[in-house]
């Protein structure tokens, strides 16, 4: 875990990643998709297959602001016996064997609630989770969390959004530590793309108000947009591409088969090669 | 000890939207300016005489305000029969059924219709349960020549089909939602995800009090003219306020529009009925209050019904305009602070009610509102000859003749 003050996982990767002259690839998966023993292989693969960043999604009945792709995802994984207290023993798993990448988790606010704010933030930090982007909580409703994931070096990472506009757009980022999470269309994710240029033209406009990262989520599909957006900001996240590679390697039943995780791997790798440029 | 003294209960909400910790405005970012913008543009509204004048007269003369208040004489004579000697309260029913639409949503959305146009919106969506909103929504949509597409549970599409061909009839397009129980609960997150993607040009019309702020203040002060005719009209005809008001809840519109202007009244006792299912002890039933616990969703903190992990419950009721596992915040904060009751009335008791109204007093009730009845029934018994109860009788029951027979075991 972060103690406050010390430089966070997520800021040191962003920093060596800025270094080496490249955006980073963020990976987005359910935990508990389709089952614990699957997601915690896929899961400890990541980091090999060059995910940069590992975005965890915690499972929610009523996912306001996910595709249809994620929704499902979050049946099975409610289904297989998804919680946040096994997510985040999920990630305990995975910290016993790696320390380097950092971790996200992201979900909806009412899980977090029903699991007890402030023991949630202790628990989170001490399994190894970095940050957290919490969807369903604007900077406005965000002081009932803050100084809790503050005290625990967890960085809140903040939604910036299209609609986002300038007026506003200072207070979020103020608010926000770690990275910033541009959410590059109006919609849900997984249902469209945002153009070149409508990204060439919004991250510089965030970027005039703040240095921290920018990552660009929702609607990117292919390792070819992984690496447009990976170099026009700071890191590129996929989530419904590789959510829809898992699906479709399960069976009939929903059930994982032996190559759903080399699968799921070789399409972060496909995605990792292009945004190191090796594609 | 210093107490600081409750000196009205109709001050809220806070500048957060928030009635004590519940209500609030938990939505995704991309969602936070327009949420903002409604904001803005309402508070704009609420000093807008021409706004308020076009309202009035919608009301008026297209949805037939006021509604009558009824006196229930056959069913007060009924429940005497039955209860002690010197007991039995005088029934009253507020006949909101009577409104164009054949419910008490309309109030409220013909004030959010003018608002989207005040704020240059030009296509209007909706979820449904009952379809009571939705048709209500569709309606004020013809009226003002706006395209309206109506999200709706495809477990009600089925159940509420009367209401949908009617919404088709209106012009609108009604959009089968299968997520989850496929009701209520996934019409709205429905809603909110289509309107997150057409942020720019689209209203969202909500049919309750629910939602984020400032929803479940707009819709409540909308429906206050509900509460705000009926005291005017049993001053005339008793002379004195009710003892008792009684509604059913859902998100509860009907409810607090009943409740509100009353609040500070401290000798107005009031119920809010809960669907109660199959029983308030069995898992299938939708009263978030006594049996929920706080949370959030919908974009707001409130009681929700859930499991141990903070997921959410599907809700169980006859009724698809109360199949909803969360109810407004405002009900929530009144809950807590003890000044309205929230009760429960299983499938059974409504559907009881529901065939003794219809024989007593020719009126077909809503299913919805056949629960608050169902609660007036054990109530007015109770209470003495002098006592005067008003029912919220919210919507009528054509909509549910096809529920109710299949329940009976008549095929029609």
């Amino acid at each position: 875990m972060n103690r406050p003050g010390q430089t966070s996982r997520i800021a040191e990767r962003f920093a060596s990643l800025k270094a080496s002259g490249r955006g980073a690839l963020l990976t987005y998966l359910q935990a508990y998709d389709p089952d614990p023993a699957t997601s915690l292989a896929i899961l400890r693969g990541l980091p090999g297959a060059g995910a940069d960043v590992i975005e965890i999604g915690v499972a929610f009945t009523d996912p306001m602001a996910d595709g249809p792709a994620i929704q499902l995802a979050a049946q099975r994984a409610l289904k297989s016996g998804a919680t946040l207290s096994r997510t985040l023993a999920l990630v305990r798993d995975f910290r016993a064997e790696e320390q380097a990448t950092p971790i996200v988790l992201m979900g909806y606010y009412n899980p977090i609630l029903s699991y007890g704010i402030d023991r949630f933030c202790i628990d989170a930090a001490s399994s190894g989770v970095d940050g957290l982007i919490i969807v369903d909580v604007p900077p406005e409703e965000a002081d009932e969390i803050e100084p809790q994931a503050k005290a625990n070096g967890l960085d809140l990472i903040r939604l910036v959004a299209p609609t986002t506009d300038d007026a506003r757009l200072p207070g979020v980022l103020a608010a926000t530590s770690g990275f910033v999470y541009y959410v590059s269309i109006t919609g849900i994710t997984g249902t469209k793309s945002a153009t070149r240029e409508s990204l060439a033209a919004e991250i510089p406009r965030i970027r005039r108000h703040t240095d921290l990262p920018i990552a660009i989520g929702f609607g990117i599909r292919t390792p070819a947009q992984a690496a447009e957006a990976a170099s026009i900001a700071d890191g590129a996240v996929v989530g419904t591409a590789l959510v829809d590679v898992l699906k479709d390697s399960l069976d009939e039943q929903g059930r994982a088969k032996p190559d759903t995780v080399r699968r799921v791997l070789d399409a972060v790798r496909a995605l990792a090669d292009a945004v190191r440029g090796n594609a | 000890m210093n107490q600081t003294l409750r000196n009205s209960f109709k001050l809220g909400p806070d500048g957060r939207g928030r009635f004590g910790t519940f209500g609030g405005r938990f939505v995704a970012e991309t969602l936070m300016p327009l949420i903002l913008e409604v904001e803005r543009a309402y508070e704009a509204a609420k000093t807008d005489v021409a706004f308020q004048t076009e309202w009035r007269r919608l009301l008026a003369h297209y949805v037939g305000r006021p509604s009558p208040l009824w006196f229930a004489e056959r069913l007060t004579a009924h429940l005497r029969q039955a209860a002690p000697a010197g007991k039995g309260a005088r029934v009253y029913f507020k006949r909101e059924e009577l409104n164009h639409t054949g419910a008490h949503k309309i109030n409220a959305v013909l004030g959010q219709i003018l608002l989207a146009r005040k704020m240059g919106k030009t296509r209007i969506i909706a979820e449904t349960g009952a379809g009571q909103h939705g048709v209500a929504t569709a309606t004020a949509c013809a009226l003002f020549d706006l395209p309206c597409t109506v999200f709706m549970g495809a477990t009600d599409v089925e159940r509420q089909k009367p209401n949908v061909f009617r919404m088709k009839l209106l012009g609108a397009e009604v959009v089968p939602v299968t997520s989850g129980a496929a009701t209520l609960k996934d019409a709205m997150n429905e809603a909110l995800r289509h309107w997150v993607a057409n942020v720019a040009d689209t209203y969202y019309c909500i049919g309750t009090v629910a939602g984020p702020h400032p929803y479940p203040t707009m819709v409540r002060d909308f429906q206050c003219v509900i509460g705000d005719e009926l005291r005017e009209q049993i001053l005339a005809a008793e002379g004195r306020l009710p003892d008792a008001l009684v509604c059913a809840v859902g998100g509860g519109s009907s409810a607090m529009g009943l409740f509100h202007p009353f609040l500070d009244d401290a000798g107005v006792a009031m119920y809010g009925v809960e669907a109660a299912g199959r029983g308030l002890d069995t898992e299938e039933h939708a009263a978030s209050i006594s049996r929920g616990a706080p949370g959030v969703l919908h974009g707001n903190r409130t009681y929700l019904l859930q499991d141990s992990q903070g997921q959410i419950n599907e809700a169980h009721s006859i009724s698809a305009g109360l199949d909803y596992p969360g109810i407004g915040p405002e009900h929530s904060w009144l809950h807590e602070q003890g000044r309205v009751t929230y009760v429960g009335a299983t499938d059974n008791e409504a559907l009881e009610a529901f065939q003794l109204c219809s024989k007593l007093e020719g009126i077909i009730p809503a299913l919805e509102s056949a629960h608050g009845l169902a609660h007036v029934l054990k109530l007015a018994p109770e209470m003495p000859e002098d006592g005067i109860i008003v029912l919220n009788l919210s919507g009528r029951g054509d909509k549910d003749i096809f529920t109710v027979a299949h329940h009976l075991g008549v095929s029609l």
